[in-house]
């Protein structure tokens, strides 16, 4: 990390002022940017983005919160971390202190900091940001976060924490993805036996097939399951809960007292087009998890091959949609355009990874949508037909709805078409388990407050009930799963 | 981990292992499969068929051919190895149920799934008619078993040199042509056998199973990869199969999809026999092999 000489000698005349500190004055300190790595480089390279303030930088930032007496921006997070309290600690360069406060209420801040969506949760409500009319000169609180959880985890002193003494009761948590790494910690913390099962050969659900290495890296989530493991949770993969052992079974013969499922998101949506089954055709699910968790990036060592896209085409325009046409720049193409049915407005993407996208060279097809996939003789994709719309008036949602021109379909060449427009529900776990009950979407239903699914002893959170939705969200849930299993096995 | 039990080499390039499994082979029924690894950190993760179980030994048999680079890492084990990773039983199992005078048709090494699929459909009170298919006589495998399973069992090779000189679908149709035709035929095998089971049942309407193999990533319904065609919708094979209709799956889309990284294996082929590892026999990739002899002779069967 290179050292910000700007930051420093601000840093130096704010601490070793002798007046105090005003409003005005914590307004007047630039948001700090984000270091990263150049946009040429980057765009071939699996290596973090984002390089991560220095401690200069972070302090800085850190003073520019207004200490608000109500904080609006704890109420944008949906686990209400003490923001204002750890930006304080963090304010007078006590980092250990920022992370200890942190971890009273997330556990995964190293992840939290990177992936979570502030721009609409916490710094939404930032006053600093109200303040200077930017959404975007809103106290960098996820940059914060990271900055201490890195900090902690570079220290090599991450605590690990507290249990209480034994209990002796059993509990089972299903996938171990974010809402599951939640609950394993929170019921390990009140000194229960837990275990996870996991499906796959390497822990972290999406936080390691679906996010990327250069958004995530996998060193940070290797962390927070070594901390589970020094809490003494119990952990075993390739082990798919409904095929390898039935829940029922997993409570009445296991002696499992409560099991929470979080299996996370299901099968990819497709488009319904013709083409679609195409060779070069592929979700974006099959793809980032060929790259993330089985390496094919790293075509040197890894035995699973990935196709080898020159002109790509993605459909979809959310973060996965992002993920998928940046790692396709990574992984060699000469050319990635991400072709989405709305205009740069209604993108749900975050800002910030569509920026990093554009810089990295993909280009952005707005207001057109595919129509078909065509393919040549042996059955590859060839190109891909596209149509074009424009706004018209605006729906239930509010956003202006897309209206098709007509006769505008044109040919767009392409080699390689990533569908990324969204995943429906897995059908494993409810095909298995008779006692589960679903909604029409094939998602599980539960009880808004505990979590509790129509089985007795059974919660479940995260995407297998929200369907699609973000890192924090499923931590949420994890959170208040693992506070009504908690208080059942305490009555 | 899985240890491998016993090794067993059925031809040159098929082998049979036991594995130990004791959960997979207390949970499996027929028609499901498993997930592969030979290495956790960089391998390819590779759907089998399970063949056999033995829930008091807490084992598993699995019958595979070494054809790319993993299944012949697979085959280079022995006996006290770990596999690294194996995961199941996925799929959604057979549908076994009491229906008259069933048709189980194996071609080469789809014989293996096959076996407790016999076995299911004979434990259900069926009448079953097994026909294995192979190229020649030393590819034949589950002989012994199957004879002692089936009602009737008929053996084929391309080449005449054991049982009958034809391909599957004559003695299938033969079958079909009987006063008392087949109530549910059962056609495993590569896909151009299993599409012209297909389309020897057809014109009699004798409902058909196949078992597809597609590629596959995680096999647990989250990549899509192996999504095939069947009656005009999307299917996934891994939660919505391996069984599909016969008479409603797109095969030739699914051959199209299959050999979508058929290049690349034998790229990745080459680099791990020039690794020097594997046998050494210097031979040209057996993927390439195979399809050139699947479209040539138009069934495996």
């Amino acid at each position: 990390m290179s050292e910000n000489s700007e930051a420093s000698a601000l840093l130096h005349s704010m601490i070793h002022r002798t007046e105090p500190i005003k409003v005005k004055d914590r307004l007047g300190i630039p948001a700090q940017a984000m270091p990263e790595l150049d946009a040429g480089y980057r765009a071939r390279s699996q290596d973090e983005v984002a390089t991560g303030f220095t401690a200069d930088m972070a302090q800085l930032e850190a003073m520019r919160c207004l200490q608000c007496k109500k904080p609006a921006c704890v109420e944008g997070c949906p686990v209400h971390i003490d923001i204002p309290g750890f930006i304080d600690f963090m304010a007078k360069g006590d980092l250990q202190g920022a992370v200890d406060r942190i971890k009273e209420t997330s556990l995964l801040p190293a992840i939290c900091g990177r992936v979570c969506p502030q721009e609409t949760q916490c710094q939404e409500n930032c006053t600093t940001g109200k303040s200077l009319k930017s959404v975007d000169r809103a106290v960098a609180i996820g940059r914060l976060e990271r900055f201490a959880a890195d900090w902690e985890r570079k220290q090599s002193q991450v605590k690990i924490p507290a249990v209480k003494p034994a209990t002796g009761k059993k509990v089972a948590v299903i996938g171990s993805g974010p809402a599951g790494l939640v609950v394993a910690a929170d019921v390990r913390r009140e000194g229960h036996d837990v275990t996870i099962f996991e499906a796959f050969h390497k822990l972290g659900g999406v936080l390691r097939y679906g996010i990327p290495e250069f958004r995530l890296p996998k060193e940070i989530v290797d962390q927070e399951i070594h901390t589970l493991t020094q809490m003494g949770v119990q952990i075993r993969t390739n082990y798919v809960v409904g095929r390898t052992r039935k829940i029922q079974d997993m409570i009445d013969k296991d002696g499992f007292d409560a099991v929470f499922i979080g299996t996370g998101a299901g099968l990819p949506i497709f488009m319904g087009i013709d083409g679609e089954n195409l060779v070069g055709v592929f979700a974006a699910n099959e793809y980032l998890t060929r790259a993330n968790l089985m390496r094919a990036f790293d075509k040197e060592n890894s035995h699973t091959p990935i196709w080898p896209g020159k002109k790509v085409a993605v459909l979809g325009g959310g973060n996965v949609a992002m993920d998928s046409a940046r790692m396709a720049m990574r992984l060699g193409a000469d050319s990635v355009k991400v072709v989405y049915r709305r205009s740069e407005a209604e993108l749900p993407a975050r800002k910030e990874e569509f920026h990093h996208a554009k810089e990295e060279g993909i280009e952005f097809c707005f207001l057109q949508n595919a129509k078909r996939v065509l393919g040549d003789t042996t059955g590859r994709v060839r190109a891909l037909e596209c149509v074009r719309f424009e706004l018209g008036e605006p729906d239930a949602s509010g956003r202006r709805s897309p209206v098709e021109v007509k006769g505008s379909e044109f040919e767009m060449e392409v080699d390689t078409v990533l569908v990324a427009i969204g995943n429906g529900s897995n059908p494993l776990i409810p095909q298995t388990t008779p006692g589960l009950q679903v909604n029409r979407k094939g998602n599980l239903i539960v009880d808004e407050v505990t979590n509790k699914t129509y089985m007795e002893k059974v919660y479940a959170g995260g995407d297998i009930v929200l369907g699609a939705a973000t890192v924090i969200l499923a931590m949420g849930e994890g959170r208040r799963a693992a506070k009504a299993i908690n208080q059942m096995l305490e009555g | 981990m899985p240890k491998i039990l016993a090794k067993t080499q059925l031809s040159d390039d098929v082998f049979q292992f036991r594995v130990e499994a004791p959960l997979i082979a207390q949970e499996r029924l027929a028609g499901q499969f498993i997930m592969l690894q030979t290495h956790e950190e960089f391998g390819e993760r590779i759907p089998l068929t399970i063949a056999d179980a033995d829930i008091a030994e807490g084992s598993i048999t699995l019958i595979f051919q070494a054809v790319g680079r993993s299944t012949q890492q697979l085959a280079k084990m022995e006996v006290g190895d770990d596999i690294p990773v194996i995961v199941g039983p996925l799929g959604s199992p057979t549908h076994v149920s009491k229906v008259g005078r069933v048709v189980c048709v194996g071609g080469g090494i789809g014989t293996a799934p096959m076996h407790p699929i016999v076995q299911a459909f004979k434990a259900a009170g069926n009448r079953v008619d097994v026909i294995i298919g192979a190229r020649r006589k030393d590819l034949i495998i589950l002989e012994k078993e199957m004879a002692a399973l089936a009602d009737n069992l008929v053996i084929c090779t391309d080449d005449g040199s054991y049982g009958r000189k034809s391909l599957v679908t004559v003695p299938l149709k033969e079958f079909c042509e009987e006063p008392n035709k087949p109530d549910l035929v059962v056609a495993i095998g590569p896909p151009i056998m299993m599409k012209f089971c297909a389309e020897t049942t057809r014109p009699y309407a004798v409902h058909t199973l196949v078992s597809l193999n597609t590629i596959m990533v995680d096999g647990t319904g989250m990549c899509g990869g192996c999504r095939v065609n069947v009656g005009g919708k999307v299917k996934f094979v891994c939660v919505d199969g391996p069984e599909f209709d016969g008479h409603l799956v797109d095969f030739d889309n699914m051959m199209q999809r299959l050999g979508a990284y058929k290049s690349f294996e034998k790229e990745s082929w080459t680099q791990y026999q020039t690794q020097g590892t594997p046998r050494g026999q210097g031979h040209d990739c057996k993927i390439d092999a195979l399809a050139d002899e699947f479209s040539k002779r138009g069934s495996c069967g």
